[in-house]
């Protein structure tokens, strides 16, 4: 059995180094696949051709099977996000509490729809299925803070603040 | 690590707390968070700092009622406070040792008394950061019991007896579970903790991880003893990181009091957990789709036989239980099976843990004895729909459930109740609906839902759900005609009978469950165009037929 080199770096982006420690810690195995995927999404805010190669490559996973991992899970992306993330939770009790209304409100005002990002990048909308502050419904992130109790106005007010920065 | 070495420490935490003449717990789990519970803690450490008074202010997991954040607990006379603004810390350190705060005062006598706290036990009342604080409520006497003065056989015929059923939704008796497993052959086996609540509408499984995440891990110790097993892994959501970074620090922490590891309880016992993050799919809470996923592969789920049980992680017979069904392991090891086996009704024991949610006025988690009747928990521990509002239906079971309508609201929760009722128990979330909620929408939501979730496999679920969700966009649009109202039974009825796992056979539920009891719903829509609720929107087709 020949001995296993990992691929080079893709470039000397230190990031890089992060998502090769969480594929050496699992011994470069396969099923590393999602842990690492994780690692790159967290290090890079999303996952692009080049990170899907390098760690497809890297773990010895086909390329399809890791395009098809990527695709297959929500929670990854294969767009960059823009500067800041409006995400709408519409699980159940959101959903009851009028979800629907404060994604209306966003798509307004920002003219894109979910899962898009304003033309000059500034702000992403995003929905979730649930994020588990149920109590709080409706509920929404902004850049990954919980606000209950949202209404389409404050919707509006806070996407005014972002797109004036 | 000896149960010497536990009561040591027990003790130890003891007789630092008694250095304090007051403790001062804030709730900070995510609902009190996000209403200003961290900017709260600091103040009140401030003020307790500056009062001279000998005061612990600690951080704790949710204590129940969550729509009352932030939460604020003062001991020894636990006086609860409600909605406590950062500017009210002065004024609760100022008050310790006198009367409480009237305008503070938080009186949920109703809603806390109806309920046991057997899984909740230490929500609200420990840091669920310290292991000490753990220990110090009988943390972990329960595994060093099993490992040195227990059998394996012996945990599961505790178990067993309990009549302990599984808390993800199913229902399958524990002890068989585990036995099955026991008797698999094999020398490498794994313990999984599902914690991918996927079930929007439901928190309980997060609030447990955060709040008392050593529970979990105590619970998979003991089981893995009892199964055989040496390695563990908890799959928990990737949208809950508060989770996984509590679990990660109670997993250091088990470590380094040799809680995990080699040669527990200086037994031969070795095991230990790891972590795996799901990425957002609701398929994965289906046991062999979760397995898929841990070994980094698509969520996609297989037939079965063969169980996990027998076939499970990388071949390897595995036992998967819920985040919930682990709680309970450790009070039934520690109180007997009998103590476990004296609540709840004939064929469903113990507590459940429910995430009220939706048109009701104390939203939160609650934990009742099973057998409690469903008024029980919404009118009187939720304190009823706010808002003059009319009670419609309380949905249960999330996208596999189903809407119980008001009719049936003296029937007792067990597993068998409310699956004759159409629904199921679920994982424990309870969203509850006032005059102003459509059914026929409601069914829609959750059929897309579950389009949007299926995997794509076989085809009744990626095929079936998504002709089901387009004869419920009829209705709902006011196109809908009664030959589509009997074709969307139909489709029903092959959906549940043909699809290969759980997500496609219970889909149909949330759509069976209220053509049943609400039935006239549908027929206003297709028939007179005409949405009771008032949330369908129905204007192109009034237009058409004016």
């Amino acid at each position: 059995m020949s001995t296993f080199t990992p691929p080079p770096l893709p470039s000397d982006d230190k990031r890089w180094k992060i998502v090769n420690g969480t594929m050496r810690k699992n011994g470069y195995a396969r099923h590393a696949l999602i842990e690492t995927l994780h690692t790159v999404q967290s290090s890079f805010g999303y996952l692009d051709d080049d990170a899907i190669r390098f760690v497809a490559r890297s773990l010895h996973v086909p390329l399809s099977q890791a395009y098809g991992v990527v695709t297959f899970y929500h929670y990854f992306s294969l767009k960059p996000p823009g500067k800041h993330t409006l995400t709408v939770c519409a699980g159940t009790a959101c959903y009851i509490k009028g979800a629907d209304k404060l994604i209306a409100a966003a798509e307004k005002k920002l003219g894109v729809g979910q899962g898009q990002t304003t033309s000059d990048g500034q702000i992403s909308l995003m929905t979730a299925r649930c994020v588990g502050a149920c109590s709080r419904a409706p509920v929404s992130l902004c850049d990954g803070e919980v606000v209950g109790e949202m209404t389409p106005e404050l919707i509006a007010e806070q996407l005014e603040r972002w797109s004036v920065e | 690590m000896t149960i010497e070495e536990l009561d040591q420490i027990a003790k130890n935490v003891q007789q630092e707390n008694t250095k304090y003449d007051y403790e001062i717990n804030v709730c900070m789990d995510l609902a009190c968070a996000s209403q200003g519970a961290d900017k709260l803690r600091e103040a009140l450490v401030k003020a307790a700092e500056a009062s001279g008074k000998k005061i612990l202010v600690r951080r704790t997991g949710c204590m129940g009622p969550c729509s009352h954040g932030p939460l604020v607990r003062v001991d020894p006379n636990q006086t609860l406070y409600h909605r406590v603004k950062t500017e009210k810390a002065q004024a609760i350190v100022d008050h310790l040792g006198k009367e409480p705060l009237p305008e503070l005062q938080c009186d949920l006598n109703d809603h806390f008394d109806r309920q046991v706290r057997v899984v909740l036990e230490n929500a609200g009342q420990i840091d669920p950061e310290k292991v000490e604080d753990y220990i110090s409520r009988d943390g972990y006497k329960a595994l060093l019991t099993a490992l040195t003065e227990m059998t394996p056989g012996g945990v599961i015929h505790r178990i067993t007896e309990s009549g302990l059923r599984g808390r993800g939704g199913g229902g399958y008796p524990t002890g068989l579970k585990w036995g099955t497993v026991a008797k698999a052959a094999g020398d490498m086996k794994y313990v999984v903790c599902n914690g991918d609540e996927g079930d929007p509408g439901a928190f309980m499984d997060r609030s447990v991880m955060e709040g008392d995440p050593h529970r979990v891990i105590e619970g998979m110790a003991i089981a893995a003893y009892a199964v055989g097993a040496s390695k563990g892994y908890i799959y928990v959501r990737a949208e809950y990181p508060v989770a996984v970074s509590r679990l990660t620090t109670a997993l250091r922490e088990a470590r380094r009091h040799g809680l995990l590891g080699n040669n527990i309880g200086n037994t031969p016992f070795n095991f230990d957990v790891e972590i795996r993050l799901g990425a957002g799919a609701f398929v994965c809470g289906e046991e062999t789709a979760l397995l898929a996923s841990i070994e980094g592969r698509r969520g996609a789920p297989r037939t079965r036989p063969p169980y996990p049980a027998v076939s499970g992680l990388w071949g390897k017979p595995t036992l998967i239980n819920n985040v919930e069904t682990y709680a309970n392991i450790a009070p039934i090891i520690r109180n007997g099976s009998k103590w476990f086996h004296d609540m709840g009704s004939e064929r469903s024991k113990g507590t459940k843990v429910f995430a009220l949610t939706g048109k009701i006025t104390n939203t939160g988690l609650v934990e009742v004895p099973m057998g409690i009747k469903l008024r029980d928990i919404i009118e009187v521990i939720g304190g009823g729909v706010p808002g003059g509002h009319k009670f419609k239906a309380v949905q249960t079971g999330g996208p596999s459930g189903g809407c119980i309508p008001a009719e049936m609201l003296d029937v007792g929760v067990s597993y068998d109740a409310l699956l004759k009722m159409g629904s199921i128990m679920g994982s424990g979330g309870m969203i509850v609906m006032d005059d102003t909620s459509c059914m026929v929408n409601v069914a829609r939501f959750f059929i897309e839902f579950c389009m949007t979730e299926s995997c794509g496999k076989c085809i009744p679920c990626r095929a079936g759900t998504a002709q089901m969700y387009t004869l419920l966009t009829r209705i709902c649009t006011g196109e809908g005609t009664m030959d589509d109202l009997a074709l969307l039974e139909d489709l029903c009825v092959t959906v549940k009978e043909t699809s290969l796992c759980g997500l496609g056979q219970t889909s149909p539920n949330p759509v069976l469950s209220t053509l049943k009891y609400f039935r006239n719903e549908y027929i206003e829509h297709i028939e007179h165009k005409r949405c009771p609720a008032g949330v369908c929107n129905m204007q192109a087709a009034v237009e058409v037929m004016a």
